[in-house]
């Protein structure tokens, strides 16, 4: 509920800065509900990198940007979009009489692959957090790819942002 | 930031314990919650942390930005290194059995290194990024 | 009861159009990335929910526990995190450049900008 609170709020804040601050928010929320949902690992990471480094990020990105009167133009209410968000979750809201009940034990997610995990995986590869078994070992191609997007997105940050300041470095001395 | 001693003594209490936090989240993943994306992340959030409260120069002579960025490639190169020391032990991609002769060890050790590889680059990755954004000010 | 058991995705889909529509309305360009990350989260929560099992524990093996959560989609959704993140910085560093090039960041200014030339 607070999550949907917190991101109403993210709906009608003028201030970037006040946005950014609410976005840290969201994600610790998120985070506390990921608990609840028993996903431990996801909660830990939710809450270090929402909480943290966005923030930060977002931070840092507001103090390269100078703040301009426009920015603080009053947000109007855009009829077209509204419409089509409108439209768009009826007929998902619509949709959701067919989809499993929540935290029923024979979903079809629940009853594919996943039991074999959850039984097989102490005998199979042995650590007892099965996400780290899942993580490492029967996905490691998933996970792999995964680094590499990590990588080549810092990468290209490095690319936008790293060349100008290097050049100045070289010049200072 | 520089002056205000309330934070900088705060922060300078903090900065080890996280590290400390990030290592055991790193190594401890197999047995409780945690693994290379989580130690990875707090990792690199004490060093932003250390960074915002002591300067980036100063953050700069402790984690040079050339030694971050071999940090970036070499996490990958370990991680697909794994895989190709797998492969030419005679199993597939990434299959961790063959590492060492009993398969449970091999797929411990795997997921060591795995695990390992992943931190590393999240940190740094992270890290570099931080230092991108930061150092963008300072012209 | 019975109309009650959907309620986690109506939230998803409240998250979801929340995200959608500050994506498509605001031309404030770090407003979009705000709504995007809405979005994106609104779709973590969804996994995690479809892997939640009523009475169930975290999935780490334990002597008595019989009743796991699905631990699939948990692995997809630490990754995504991670991933999300890098990708969202990705997005906050072209900003900064877009401000260097335009000196704005209102996308209709940009467009503004791009028909004069």
């Amino acid at each position: 509920m607070m999550l949907t609170a917190t991101a109403v709020a993210l709906l009608c804040i003028q201030s970037l800065f006040v946005a950014a601050m609410l976005t840290g928010i969201y994600s610790l929320l998120s985070a506390a509900l990921f608990v609840l949902l028993d996903a431990v690992d996801v909660a830990f990471t939710e809450a270090a990198v929402g909480a943290g480094i966005t923030t930060v990020l977002f931070l840092g990105m507001l103090a390269r940007i100078p703040s301009r009167p426009e920015q603080y133009r009053k947000l109007h209410l855009r009829v077209g979009p509204m419409l089509a968000v409108l439209i768009t979750g009826a007929a998902l809201i619509y949709a959701t009489h067919d989809m499993p009940a929540f935290g029923d034990p024979k979903a079809p997610a629940n009853v594919h692959v996943a039991p074999r995990y959850i039984n097989d995986s102490a005998r199979e590869v042995g650590p007892p957090n099965i996400v780290t078994s899942v993580l490492a070992s029967y996905r490691g191609y998933d996970t792999l790819g995964e680094v590499t997007v990590i990588f080549t997105a810092g990468v290209g940050v490095l690319l936008l942002l790293g060349h100008r300041r290097r050049r100045e470095d070289r010049d200072a001395p | 930031m520089h002056h205000n001693i309330i934070v900088r003594e705060v922060a300078n209490l903090f900065f080890p314990i996280i590290i400390l936090f990030g290592l055991y989240v790193q190594f401890h993943g197999d047995f409780g919650p945690g693994g290379g994306f989580q130690a990875g992340v707090i990792i690199a959030v004490g060093i932003i942390l250390y960074a915002l409260v002591h300067g980036l120069d100063k953050t700069r002579r402790l984690i040079p930005e050339k030694a971050v960025r071999i940090g970036m490639s070499l996490g990958v190169l370990l991680y697909a290194g794994v895989g190709v020391v797998t492969l030419l032990l005679g199993a597939e991609f990434l299959n961790y059995n063959v590492l060492v002769a009993n398969p449970l060890t091999g797929q411990h050790l795997g997921i060591f290194l795995i695990e390992l590889g992943v931190g590393i680059t999240v940190a740094t990755v992270m890290v570099m990024i931080f230092y991108a954004f930061a150092g963008r000010g300072q012209e | 009861m019975s109309w009650l058991v959907h309620y986690n995705y109506w939230i998803v889909i409240v998250l979801m159009m929340i995200g959608l529509y500050l994506v498509m309305a605001r031309h404030i360009l770090p407003r979009k990335i705000i709504g995007l990350n809405v979005f994106q989260t609104s779709v973590f929560v969804l996994f995690i929910s479809m892997g939640a099992v009523n009475d169930a524990s975290a999935p780490i093996l334990a002597e008595g526990i019989t009743q796991y959560a699905n631990p699939l989609p948990h692995v997809l959704i630490l990754t995504a995190i991670v991933v999300g993140v890098s990708t969202t910085s990705l997005a906050l560093a072209l900003i900064v450049r877009i401000n260097e090039a335009y000196g704005t960041i209102d996308e209709e200014r940009i467009h503004q900008i791009d028909e004069e030339d």
